[in-house]
């Protein structure tokens, strides 16, 4: 005979402000095999958990049921309750009278009566759950970062720090980020590569950390602690191993005219090429689109210059395969494509740039030393427009909803850094509000408007012109002073929305991790569970989590570090026991459940099977595997038998929730 | 068709634990407001829902009937809502043929960041439902309320 | 050829090739056949025949036989055919234990269709260029020949054998058939009329279990409308709901893997038509998942085991035929 307890949480008055708590715990009191409910202000809260553990022992309860917030809150802080208290933690269900009734409802009859039908669910499921006991699965101690930027850098720092082995896979030739194309930063203004290049060399340094450049993950395989991941490595055409960097190649390469990447494509680079000179690993890599040697055969000089004999034409894609226990997602962010934007001319005038092409326009390692010139035709610009939020806060199509969060920053930062070094120069800011939450940041702003008497004008840039004679109007309104201004200027720098790398999107796809509508990953909770995805053993470091400028950035990246390095320090996890089993009496052995499992848990085997005459037969008949059934139930649906069937979602806890909601 | 003002359907909303069950959550969060008709079964996934599932809801008394998963390439498990899909269009389709109405079943793809999506499909879904009447094609007259 | 078909059988027998024989024996009437296993010369000279009612379909019979020692003769008819690969393919039947003869296949006769002429007292059949000459006890009577075609002949969709190891007479081709045309008329029906139309065939359902018992694909260990756990077990149809969800449910099990034998429509002693449920499906999965044939080999993937990344969505539901 089942002893159900049953108790309906207040939540304050997040539920009882709407459902009849009092009511709902009489209504569920009458249903069969509960001997027990009661309400509480807090069911979650000590005393809350107290009263459902003295409940079990003091009742001898067989099931729990708990009416309160959702399953995906509390159901992991009430099945350990129940467990102290010596009942199995899968003999409790929870009816979610809060989401999914208090919140959305206003009428307190009609939600009350839901909340009873919720209730009285539970009850139904509970009457048929049956203790479950969890296997353990052991963790493999090594960690993949996805992404080789100041995010991927620093978590694998960190990681290796404490002792685990780490592999960084980067797509690009190099580590570094976006954080290497960043000249200064706010809002101390100290140098970017100052601080990033040896956080690089450092990372190179670490035995324990191993740099996959220029390799892309291909398949991601397994479950938390126990991941199969397949490693793209592309072809470089250059011998990692041999390369020593010397850069003569580079040098003596007859193709320059590739526009590089690095300097967003405002110089050239040759065919063969290191993309700057603190890359790590400092090895060339040849460009097959631009390489005369593997279009037309007809070159070969870097071959012949190379000392140490790296260069391989005939490099293909390899693959490897690596086994981790955690994956950390450090993909980043680019800047939107601004081709939708011809009121701004991006595509029509040179003159008219992004901030991160102003970046480099502005660093000494870029196309112009360092000094700021316009590139169009290299002279010195004296009148300067900034326009703020470039598809950032944006209803339409064309950007983003979001706030991208650093251009506010760095578009300051840019303007202090320009009247610093030209004081002749004017210099304009078009903004819808600025936004300076941050340590230090809004007396920041304050130093550039104040002591340096940047123009910030509240309004929004109508057209960007590009005239006959060079110059550039800019129209634009100024909200404030109610008028329409022109501005004669040399050159215009657009704060491009930030947007999550295109790899984020298929990556999320092999990794099953959530995403939100922009791409973003989506954390497990969006307070108390920041770095973590809702897939146990992936973690998030970085901008793929959302717009971050570096500070948090880091701080995020140590963050997942040692979420990864916590599951990384245990020698086994525990599964989750709602697997799927299969009744070796009723199994055909048809196959029809191998074929939809995702993970392979399925296998057969012959088996005996004593008749009712006495006689033997063998049959054949599927058995799943615990430790690699994850619970989809795919396979429940596929058996035409119902011989397989899903531990904690039962056909007949099912049919039983479905009963109780239709009674 | 003759519309009882007062029908309420009773629907059951069967929502995957990672993508629709969170959406549901969120539109709670966010205090978005849908019929109090529509009662939700966690899953682990879609692919859990079984069609005998679906009908024993019409039996016992259910008006309608919809299923929530992840988007198509989303699945928490890869793959789950890939058999979902083919799985429900082939029974909807067979239902349609035994002249059961279309508008009683449903299958959605809401997100976990869909808060606003889950609210607005059972709103619209509930209204279907309610345009329709009792479900007397499909139901099981020993279950049927006085 | 039954003659050549007895003779065959009886020298697998001697040589010892096979120990078992299944095909067809005679029952009270001429038109009263059953599938039958034989184990002797006597027995087969005796019993065994093949002929113009001889539309048992015995793939079904090989899932047991199979699992006894030894090796089975079996005589499968095209259609046959597809049903035993099926059961291989789903590891039902051992295909090493099977020593497969393709036969030519129908068209075999109705009996129904033959008494609903108001011919009784039937003795046997005699195809004369396509007139049927049916000698009674009250002398002989004609009809058409095609007239008389079961229909799951008159839709014939092979007259390939897509397993065999010999064949006793030719190997034919798949057919262009016509079997979608009543699905297709059904569903350009309206909602009410499909509705109607399905109340007055299964409400006819008598629930003998023999459209499930003959059928192919449907050889679970413990059937889920036989097991008390399964939470949809009956073993009559109380309701009209109950009267539905045997056959959605197992228009639903088979689906993807049902050949379309028709055995299930042949054997209804209510005459309802079940295959169309089948026949849907497959038509539907046709369209929609692109042209399978289950049992038309052992390795492809079947429909509902299957899936597309852009997989129609099931509102397509909505967006064809009449609601």
């Amino acid at each position: 005979m089942q002893r159900i307890g049953v108790f309906v949480c207040h939540c304050g008055t997040n539920i009882a402000a709407t459902v009849d708590v009092k009511a709902v715990a009489e209504a569920l009191g009458h249903e069969p095999g509960v001997v027990i409910s009661q309400e509480y202000q807090y069911m979650c809260s000590e005393s809350g958990q107290e009263l459902v553990k003295n409940a079990i022992k003091e009742q001898k309860l067989t099931g729990v049921v708990i009416c309160s917030c959702s399953p995906r809150m509390h159901e992991n802080t009430f099945r350990k309750a129940a467990a102290s208290a010596g009942l199995n933690p899968y003999l409790v269900e929870i009816a979610n009278i809060r989401e999914q009734c208090s919140w959305i409802h206003k009428d307190i009859a009609t939600a009350t009566e839901k909340a009873i039908i919720l209730g009285r669910t539970a009850v139904a499921k509970v009457h048929l759950n049956t203790p479950l006991t969890s296997m353990e699965s052991p963790v493999v101690k090594r960690a993949l970062v996805i992404g080789g930027g100041i995010a991927g850098i620093q978590t694998a720092l960190d990681i290796a720090e404490a002792g685990f082995d780490v592999d960084i896979v980067e797509k690009n030739p190099t580590i570094g980020g976006k954080m290497a194309q960043i000249d200064k930063t706010f809002p101390t203004l100290d140098c970017a590569a100052c601080i990033l290049t040896p956080k690089m060399v450092e990372a190179s340094q670490n035995e324990r950390i191993t740099i996959h450049s220029f390799s892309e993950v291909a398949d991601v395989k397994g479950f938390v602690g126990n991941f199969t991941v397949k490693i793209k490595k592309k072809a470089r055409f250059v011998d990692e191993t041999k390369c020593t960097g010397c850069g003569l190649c580079t040098e003596k390469c007859p193709m320059k005219k590739v526009p590089n990447e690095f300097n967003m494509g405002l110089d050239n680079r040759s065919a063969i090429y290191i993309p700057f000179a603190q890359a790590v690993p400092k090895v060339a890599t040849i460009d097959p689109n631009y390489c005369m040697m593997m279009k037309s055969g007809k070159c070969g000089v870097c071959s012949k210059v190379c000392s140490a004999g790296a260069i391989d034409y005939k490099q293909q894609d390899t693959f490897i395969e690596q086994q981790y226990g955690a994956i950390v997602v450090a993909t980043g962010f680019n800047p939107i494509k601004l081709d939708k934007y011809d009121e701004f001319a991006y595509n029509q005038c040179p003159d008219v740039v992004t901030s991160l092409e102003l970046e480099r326009l502005m660093n000494a390692a870029g196309p112009n030393g360092g000094t700021l010139l316009r590139p169009s035709d290299k002279s010195h610009p004296h009148t300067i427009v900034f326009v703020q939020c470039v598809g950032s806060r944006c209803d339409d199509e064309k950007g983003k909803p979001y706030c991208s969060k650093i251009c506010c920053m760095y578009t300051a930062k840019h303007a202090m850094l320009i009247r610093e070094k030209y004081p002749d120069t004017e210099v304009y800011v078009f903004y819808i509000d600025v936004r300076t939450p941050g340590k230090n940041f809004d007396e920041f702003y304050r130093r550039a408007v104040e002591q340096y008497n940047v123009h910030y004008i509240k309004g929004m840039v109508g057209k960007v012109t590009p005239k006959s004679d060079g110059k550039i109007d800019v129209q634009a309104s100024d909200l404030l002073a109610g008028e329409q201004l022109h501005i004669n200027a040399d050159m215009v720098v657009l704060a491009a929305a930030i947007e999550p790398d295109k790899t984020a999107r298929p990556l999320a796809t092999m990794l099953t991790t959530q995403m939100d509508t922009n791409d973003f990953f989506t954390e497990a909770h969006p307070k108390l569970r920041p770095v973590e995805s809702a897939t146990a053993g992936i973690f998030l470091s970085g901008a793929c989590q959302g717009p971050k400028d570096i500070p948090e950035t880091v701080a995020q990246a140590s963050a997942a570090a040692a979420k990864a390095i916590g599951l990384l320090c245990k020698n086994s996890i525990t599964c989750n026991p709602c697997v799927a089993h299969s009744d070796e009496l009723m199994c055909n052995g048809c196959s029809s459940c191998e074929k939809v499992c995702p993970y392979g848990a399925i296998t057969y085997v012959d088996k005996e099977f004593r008749m009712p005459d006495r006689s033997t037969k063998v049959r054949r008949v599927a058995s799943v595997n615990p430790a690699v059934c994850q619970g989809c139930g795919a396979c429940t649906v596929a058996c035409p038998s119902g011989a397989m069937d899903l531990s904690g979602f039962s056909n007949s806890q099912i049919m039983a929730e479905v009963d109780a909601i239709c009674k | 068709m003759q519309v009882n003002e007062n029908f309420e359907p009773v629907i059951v909303a069967f929502c995957c634990n990672w993508c629709s069950y969170a959406g549901a959550d969120l539109s709670g969060t966010n205090r978005l407001n849908y019929p109090t008709n529509v009662k939700i079964i966690r899953v682990p996934c879609s692919c859990r829902v079984n069609p005998m599932f679906i009908l024993r809801a019409f039996q016992k008394g259910a008006d309608g009937v919809i299923i929530c998963g992840c988007h198509p390439g989303d699945c928490h498990y890869t793959s789950g809502n890939y058999f979902t899909r083919r799985r429900i269009t082939l029974l909807y389709s067979m239902l349609d043929f035994l002249g059961i109405e279309r508008d009683r079943t449903r299958l959605e793809w809401v997100s976990a960041a869909e808060g606003a999506k889950f609210a607005a499909t059972m709103q619209q879904f509930t209204e279907d439902v309610k345009a329709l009447g009792p479900n007397r094609r499909l139901e099981d007259l020993r279950c049927r309320k006085q | 050829m039954q003659e050549a078909m007895i003779k065959r059988a009886k020298e697998l027998l001697a040589d010892g090739s096979v120990d078992r024989v299944i095909g067809w024996k005679r029952g009270e009437f001429a038109y009263d056949i059953t599938p039958a296993v034989f184990t002797s010369a006597e027995e087969l000279d005796r019993d065994f025949v093949c002929d113009d009612f001889t539309a048992a379909n015995v793939s079904k019979y090989l899932v047991k036989e199979t699992q006894k020692e030894g090796k089975v003769l079996a005589f499968l008819k095209p259609c046959d055919t597809y049903s035993f690969n099926q059961l291989v393919k789903e590891h039902r039947i051992d295909r090493e234990k099977v020593y497969v003869i393709g036969i030519e296949g129908g068209p075999k006769l109705d009996i129904e269709k033959i008494r609903a002429k108001g011919i009784t007292g039937i003795l046997g059949v005699r195809n004369e260029d396509y007139t049927l000459k049916i000698e009674t006890i009250y002398g002989t009577q004609t009809m058409p020949f095609y007239e008389a075609v079961l229909g799951k002949c008159a839709s014939c969709k092979s007259k390939k054998h897509v397993v065999f190891d010999e064949l006793i007479g030719e190997d034919g081709d798949v057919l262009d058939s016509n079997r979608f045309e009543m699905v297709e008329k059904l569903e350009n029906m309206t909602a009410q009329e499909r509705f109607d139309f399905w109340r007055d065939q299964l409400s006819k359902c008598i629930r003998c279990n023999a459209c499930r018992n003959v059928c192919p694909a449907c050889t679970c260990e413990n059937c889920v409308f036989d097991n008390p756990k399964s939470g949809i077990d009956n073993k009559a149809p109380a309701d009209s709901f109950e009267e539905n969800m045997f056959h959605i449910i197992r228009a639903f099990h088979v689906a993807g893997r049902c050949t379309d034998c028709g055995e299930c429509s042949r054997v209804c002693p209510q005459h309802i038509p079940l295959h169309l449920l089948n026949r849907k499906f497959i038509k539907d999965i046709n369209e929609l998942y692109g042209e399978y044939q289950a049992g038309a080999d052992t390795t492809s993937r079947a429909p509902l085991t299957d899936y597309n990344k852009d997989d129609c969505e099931p509102s397509i539901v909505h967006e064809r035929g009449v609601e």
